[in-house]
């Protein structure tokens, strides 16, 4: 269990405070953050090929090749994140050499360990993980996640998944403060969850650490939708390089981010753009094609 | 009781709001030239210094910020001390030139090289991909120190520091920025 009072945790924690209200874009290369930068990202994901790709291509999807990384880190100012894979604490190690800002334990790479996700609690570097559900993201937590998004299904450029998560992780949230404290026992035993961490939510009402959205948002409207329901901040995978005119989408999607709670601003930012990119019907996909159900 | 607009364009905004209610003072999130006019002092929070630059030239917020600045207090921490100084570096970028200060940005380093530390004056500060002030003009008056240089000063209305105050159980800096108001 990390200690939210421990000044390790408290910097990991700080770096995710100063996302807030911002667009974490997903890039594959130098040329694609230094627009996502320009456009207004508060930080950059680096990866391989965006989800959407590795949805169609196949294949066991890593960590991003270094070479890349580094000519982002070289090529933009704001924070450079990279995915590691489920469980594959060496990537992370690497990762941390490189000096990457944070890492993605992701859903979108193949898992390189399917009982058991990275113990984030010795590393310096943060990391984000994908969460389905309440339990899910108090696990991460407790393992040291120092942000939690919600999985959605990356690389759909369908919200559906988002919403539900974050609908669920909110909804889980409010029925615990209701709850009497010695209901909380059994509560953590239902969610898998430690019981520490099932107090904090308890007398918080909210995570310990910030909770942003990813997994399907395409549209200026997404990102709105997403913050409305309690996201923090959005993370936007292919839904800004597989676009009509990413350069716009990525501004458009920027300017929603901000003005989520205004629909004036919000027509602004939809007016003009091109084609969204292609989305897929969540409910046609077969069980082994989806991400979100990698890691528990 | 006087009121203090945090600009809410992105960063953590939310954390000094609660800081300023901490300090016993009352905030709200101001995000146009509208909430400007009713708030006796701004709050530039920490955040990324480049997104909250293109949502300034997007809202055309620039101009009425610096003119603000020529009437009212001003506080900037890590980013917001980018936006008021005169000069900035790594890269060079636009700022609003409101105080006598040159910084660079991510001076420190990338992520792991953030900290919780205690400044020379025995205060807690949390520094996150912080900027240093390299050069600090003959009327701005350093507040605070750490390992040699500039990390809370004022000049005129204004203060900036390079850390993080709203993130500390207790900040000094709201204190004294709302007396100012």
């Amino acid at each position: 269990m990390p200690n939210f009072l421990d000044a390790d945790f408290r910097v990991k924690v700080g770096l995710a405070e100063m996302l807030k209200g911002g667009v974490i874009m997903d890039v594959t290369n130098a040329e694609q953050a230094v627009i996502a930068e320009k456009a207004g990202a508060c930080a950059v994901m680096a990866l391989e090929r965006v989800p959407s790709d590795i949805r169609k291509e196949g294949g066991v999807a890593r960590m991003a090749p270094i070479s890349k990384i580094r000519e982002i880190q070289e090529q933009v100012s704001i924070p450079v994140m990279a995915k590691a894979r489920i469980g594959h604490f060496m990537e992370a190690r690497i990762l941390e050499a490189l000096k990457v800002d944070y890492i993605d334990e992701s859903e979108v790479l193949t898992p390189a360990d399917e009982e058991h996700h990275i113990d984030k609690r010795g590393f310096t570097v943060p990391f984000v993980c994908g969460a389905r559900n309440l339990g899910e993201a108090l696990r991460r937590i407790a393992e040291g996640a120092a942000m939690i998004r919600t999985k959605g299904e990356a690389g759909s450029g369908n919200i559906v998944e988002a919403v539900r998560h974050m609908r669920t992780i909110v909804r889980e949230m409010k029925q615990i403060t209701v709850l009497g404290r010695e209901e909380l026992v059994h509560t953590a035993k239902n969610l898998q969850a430690p019981l520490e961490l099932v107090e904090f939510v308890h007398e918080n009402g909210k995570l310990p650490v910030p909770n942003f959205s990813a997994g399907g948002i395409a549209t200026p409207a997404d990102a709105a939708l997403a913050m409305q329901l309690g996201a923090e901040a959005v993370f936007v995978g292919s839904g800004i390089f597989k676009s009509s005119d990413p350069e716009r989408f990525a501004k458009a999607i920027v300017k929603a981010a901000t003005f989520y709670k205004d629909p004036a601003k919000l027509l602004e930012a939809s007016e003009e753009l091109g084609l969204g990119m292609p989305g897929l019907d969540i409910s046609k996909l077969e069980e082994h094609e989806l991400l979100q159900t990698r890691g528990w | 009781m006087k009121t203090a607009g945090v600009l809410a364009l992105q960063g953590d905004f939310e954390a000094h709001r609660k800081a300023v209610e901490r300090a016993g003072g009352r905030a709200v999130e101001i995000r146009g030239r509208a909430g400007l006019e009713r708030v006796d002092g701004l709050i530039l929070p920490g955040g990324e210094s480049t997104t909250m630059l293109r949502l300034l030239n997007l809202e055309q917020l620039f101009e009425p910020l610096r003119e603000f600045g020529l009437r009212k207090p001003i506080f900037g921490t890590c980013a917001g001390a980018i936006l008021l100084a005169r000069a900035v570096s790594n890269p060079v970028q636009a700022s609003l030139g409101l105080m006598d200060i040159d910084v660079e940005r991510n001076a420190y380093g990338r992520q792991v090289d953030s900290r919780v530390t205690r400044l020379e004056d025995g205060q807690e500060a949390v520094f996150i991909r912080a900027p240093i002030i390299r050069r600090a003009g003959d009327g701005v008056r350093v507040l605070a120190r750490y390992q040699g240089d500039p990390v809370w000063v004022e000049e005129g209305l204004h203060m900036a520091a390079t850390f993080h105050p709203e993130l500390s159980p207790v900040s000094d800096a709201h204190r004294l920025f709302l007396e100012r108001l």
